[in-house]
C-alpha cells in the first residue's frame, strides 16, 4: 500500500544522500512508525546475538576455555579448520587437494573471466578435470581411495565436473527438444520432465542401490564417481531447459538464412545458431550453477563427506564435541561467498552482454 | 511427419536408447537374481518390522509395507501443504515489507533474503535442527504468552480439540461446509458476490457447524498447552523433526517467494498507479483493484514452480530423521533387497504430486491470466 507513498526514484537519485536517508526512514508518520518498531526489534534481537558471537566468545584455546564461557567457540574453527578443508584426506597429503582447490579456482576465474572466452578454454577445462582428479587419487604414488576424500575439494570437483558434463548433454538434448522429428522430442521431453519431477536425494539413492544392479556382474565403480554421474545426468535436465530459452530467442529467420546459404543442420547449429542462443543464456547458466554449487551439499545424505557434512563430522571430535553451530556458520559463510559473489557477476555479466545480444 | 527430415538419425538414437534401457535391465534381473530378490510388488503385502517415528495414520511394526508407504506419503504432504501456507503468508508479507519504502525495514529483508537464498538448504535443516536439540527440557520450556512452549521434545501450539465425534457430526459439519461453497460459487457465477453477503454467507455456516456439535453429542474446545509434570500436555505437538524440516521450509522458500513477490508488485507501471489514483481511489483500492490482478499474472507461475521444488525439496527430511516418503522408501528397500521397485514406486509418487500441484495451480492460473482478445 506504500509503494506509491515513496518519492519518486528520480527525484531521490538527484537529493543529497543526508535527504534521502531521512525520506527513507521518517518520510511519513506511517513510516517513522515502521522505522521505530524494526529499531526495537533489532535491540531485542542484535544484543544476544553479539554477545554470542564476540563478546563472550572464545577466539583462542582448547575446548575446556570454551565450556567456560557462554558465547561462540571460535577457537574450535581454528583448530578444525583443516578438517572443513579436507576431512579424511590423509594428513602428510594434504599439499594435493589444496593444490586441487587453487587449480579449481583458478579455471572458475579464467572461465568468468569474458577475456579469455575462446577454444583454449574449453580444451583447458577437460585437462584441468583430469590433472585435479589424478591428484586426487594420487596415480602416480601413494593412491588414496575416493572414500577418504573430502571437504572442500569434493565440493568444487562434483560441483564443476557435473557440471562441464551436463553442458554438452544439454545442449542435444535441447537440440532435440526443438527437433522436426517427433521420436526425439518426445525421447527428450520424457527424460527432461522425468528429471524435473523428481527430487535429487531420489537420484542420489538410484546412485546408491540401483546403479550397482545394473552393472555387469563382477564390475564396480566407486561410490563418488557412481553419484557424480547420476547427478550430471539429472542437472541436464534443468540445464537443457535453459539452453531452450536461449533457442527461443533466435529468430528462425537465422536458421533459414544460414539454409538459404547452403549449410547443412549441424554446421547452422555450430556456426549460427548456437554461438547466439548460448550467449543470451550466459547470465541464466550462472544463476544455475550457483543453484548447483547449493545442491551439491546433498551428497551429505548419501555419506560423501562434502564441504558441508565434513563440517558435521568436525563437530563429532571427541576433544571438540558438539560444536555444531560454529561449524555450520563457517560454511554458511563459504557457500555464501560463492552464492552471493556469483549473482554479482551474473548482475554484471548481464549488464555487460546486454549491449551485445543479436537483436 | 512424425520421421522428419533424417529417419535414420531418429531411429538409431530409439535403438540406442531402447538397447541401453534392455542392457541395464538385463543386468539389474541378473544381480536380483544373483542376490535371491524376486522381482515383483508382492513385497508390499508382508509385513514391515520397524516402527516410524510419526504418522497421522496408526502404524507399528508388523503392519504391512503398503500401509508405511502411505504413512510416508501423507508425512510428506503434511509438511509440504503446511510449508506452502505458512512459506506464502511469510514470504508476501516480506514482499510487501521489501517494497515498503522504509530503507531499514526493506535493507533487512533484502539481506535476510540475500542469506538465505545463497546457503543450501541441508545447511539450514542442521542448523534449526541443532536449534531445536539444544532447546530446554519441558519442565524449563521456553514460553510464549504461556501458550506456545519451545522444547527439546518438540513444539507445543494451541489448536482446537474435538471429544466424541461420530459419523453424524461429521456429515452435518460437511454438509454446512458445502452449502457455504456452492453459495460462493453460485453468487461468484452471478456476479454477486460482496464483501457483505461473503460474511454473512461465512457466518451462518460457522453458526450451522457450531450448533451441529452439541446436537450430535460432540465436544470441541480451544486447548492450551500446560506444563504438566515432566511434560506438556494439551494443544497440538510438533516433534522436534517436524519442526525443524517445517521452519527450514518455510524459511527457504519465504525469501524466493518474497522476491517474486516484489518482482510482480514491480512489473506493473508506475502509471497504473497514477491512472488509478487520478480516478480517485485510494491506496488500498488501487492494490486490490488494479495492481494485484495485473502481479499476479506474474507472480502465480513462478510460485507454482516454488511449490513444486518445496514439495520435492522435503524429501531433505531424510537426513534429519523426519520419517517422510523418501525415508521410508529407502528404509523398504534396504529391509526387503527390493530396491528397484521401492525407488520406481518413490519415483512414480512423486511425478504423481507433481502433476497434481501443477494441475491445481493451472486452474488457478486460468483465472488470473489474461484472456486473449478479452478485456480482462
Amino acid at each position: 500500500m506504500t509503494v506509491a507513498d515513496a518519492p519518486l526514484p528520480h527525484a531521490l537519485a538527484h537529493s543529497p544522500a543526508r535527504h534521502r536517508l531521512r525520506a527513507g526512514l521518517f518520510g511519513t508518520p506511517f513510516n517513522a512508525a515502521v522505522t521505530a518498531l524494526t529499531a526495537a526489534a533489532l535491540a531485542w534481537l542484535v544484543p544476544p546475538l553479539l554477545r554470542w558471537t564476540v563478546l563472550d566468545a572464545t577466539f583462542s584455546g582448547t575446548s575446556a576455555d570454551c565450556a567456560a564461557r557462554a558465547g561462540a567457540c571460535w577457537a574450535f574453527v581454528g583448530a578444525k579448520f583443516r578438517f572443513f578443508l579436507f576431512a579424511f584426506y590423509p594428513p602428510a597429503l594434504h599439499w594435493r587437494p589444496a593444490l586441487v582447490i587453487l587449480l579449481l579456482l583458478a579455471l572458475l576465474a579464467a572461465t568468468a573471466t569474458p577475456r579469455f572466452w575462446r577454444r583454449g578454454l574449453l580444451a583447458a577445462w577437460p585437462a584441468v578435470i583430469a590433472l585435479c582428479w589424478l591428484l586426487m587419487a594420487g596415480a602416480f604414488a601413494m593412491p588414496v581411495p575416493s572414500n577418504q576424500w573430502g571437504g572442500l575439494p569434493v565440493t568444487l570437483l562434483v560441483w564443476s565436473v557435473c557440471f562441464a558434463v551436463s553442458l554438452p548433454l544439454a545442449v542435444l538434448l535441447a537440440l532435440a527438444r526443438r527437433s522436426a522429428m517427433a521420436g526425439l522430442r518426445l525421447l527428450s521431453v520424457a527424460y527432461i520432465e522425468l528429471m524435473r519431477g523428481i527430487p535429487m536425494v531420489a537420484i542420489l539413492y538410484v546412485a546408491m542401490l540401483i546403479l550397482p544392479m545394473a552393472l555387469p556382474e563382477g564390475q564396480s565403480m566407486d561410490k563418488t564417481l557412481r553419484a557424480m554421474i547420476m547427478v550430471a545426468l539429472f542437472w541436464t535436465a534443468y540445464t537443457a531447459e535453459v539452453v531452450r530459452g536461449g533457442l527461443q530467442a533466435i529468430p528462425p529467420g537465422q536458421q533459414e538464412a544460414a539454409a538459404a546459404l547452403g549449410l547443412g543442420y549441424w554446421r547452422t547449429m555450430q556456426l549460427v545458431v548456437l554461438p547466439q542462443a548460448l550467449r543470451v543464456v550466459i547470465p541464466g547458466l550462472v544463476n544455475l550453477a550457483i543453484g548447483f554449487l547449493l545442491a551439491t551439499s546433498l551428497l551429505a545424505v548419501i555419506g560423501i563427506f562434502d564441504l558441508l557434512n565434513a563440517a558435521k563430522a568436525s563437530a563429532t571430535d571427541p576433544n571438540w564435541l558438539g560444536f555444531y553451530d560454529e561449524a555450520y556458520l563457517t560454511v554458511a559463510l563459504v557457500y555464501f561467498v560463492f552464492g552471493y559473489g556469483g549473482s554479482r557477476y551474473s548482475l554484471w555479466l548481464e549488464r555487460r552482454l546486454g549491449g551485445r545480444t543479436p537483436k | 511427419m512424425w520421421w522428419g527430415p533424417r529417419p535414420f538419425t531418429q531411429i538409431a538414437v530409439i535403438v540406442a536408447v531402447v538397447a541401453l534401457f534392455y542392457v541395464f535391465g538385463r543386468n539389474t534381473a541378473a544381480t536380483m537374481s544373483r542376490i535371491g530378490v524376486t522381482p515383483g510388488f508382492g513385497f508390499l503385502e508382508r509385513s514391515a518390522n520397524f516402527e516410524i517415528g510419526e504418522s497421522l495414520i496408526a502404524f507399528r511394526a508388523g503392519d504391512i509395507y503398503a500401509r508405511a508407504i502411505l504413512a510416508g506419503l501423507l508425512n510428506t504432504a503434511s509438511v509440504a501443504v503446511l510449508g506452502c501456507v505458512l512459506a506464502t503468508i511469510l514470504g508476501v508479507a516480506l514482499g510487501v515489507a521489501r517494497l515498503s519504502g522504509n530503507l531499514l525495514l526493506s535493507g533487512i529483508v533484502r539481506w535476510y533474503v540475500e542469506v538465505v537464498r545463497n546457503t543450501p538448504l541441508l545447511l539450514q535443516l542442521f542448523f534449526w535442527i541443532s536449534l531445536v536439540q539444544a532447546l530446554p527440557p519441558p519442565r524449563r520450556a521456553l514460553s510464549l504468552l504461556d501458550a506456545f512452549y519451545l522444547t527439546n521434545r518438540g513444539v507445543f501450539v494451541p489448536g482446537p480439540a474435538f471429544h466424541n465425534l461420530s459419523g453424524a457430526t461429521v456429515l452435518t459439519v460437511g454438509a454446512a461446509l458445502l452449502a457455504w461453497a456452492a453459495f460462493l460459487w453460485a453468487a461468484r457465477r452471478q456476479g454477486r458476490l460482496t464483501p457483505r453477503a461473503f460474511l454473512a454467507a461465512s457466518v451462518l455456516a460457522a453458526a450451522g457447524a457450531g450448533l451441529a456439535l452439541p446436537l450430535t453429542g460432540a465436544t470441541a474446545s480451544f486447548e492450551v498447552p500446560a506444563l504438566s509434570g515432566f511434560n506438556i500436555r494439551g494443544g497440538y505437538s510438533l516433534t522436534p523433526e517436524f519442526a525443524a524440516l517445517l521452519t527450514g521450509l518455510t524459511v527457504k522458500f519465504s525469501a524466493s517467494i518474497a522476491e517474486i513477490v516484489r518482482a510482480g508488485i514491480q512489473s506493473v507501471r508506475r502509471g497504473q498507479w497514477e491512472a488509478a489514483r487520478a480516478m480517485g481511489l485510494h491506496d488500498g483500492q488501487i492494490m486490490r483493484l488494479v495492481v494485484l490482478p495485473q502481479a499476479l499474472r506474474v507472480i502465480t507461475p513462478l510460485t507454482t514452480s516454488n511449490y513444486l521444488d518445496l514439495v520435492k525439496d522435503s524429501s531433505l527430511a531424510v537426513a534429519i530423521g523426519y520419517p517422510d516418503l523418501v525415508s521410508i522408501v529407502n528404509t523398504t528397500a534396504n529391509t526387503t533387497g527390493q530396491a528397484f521397485e521401492a525407488l520406481l514406486i518413490l519415483i512414480v509418487i512423486y511425478l504423481a504430486l507433481n502433476l497434481a500441484v501443477s494441475a491445481l495451480m493451472n486452474l488457478y492460473n486460468r483465472r488470473v491470466a489474461l484472456r486473449g482478445g478479452q478485456p480482462a
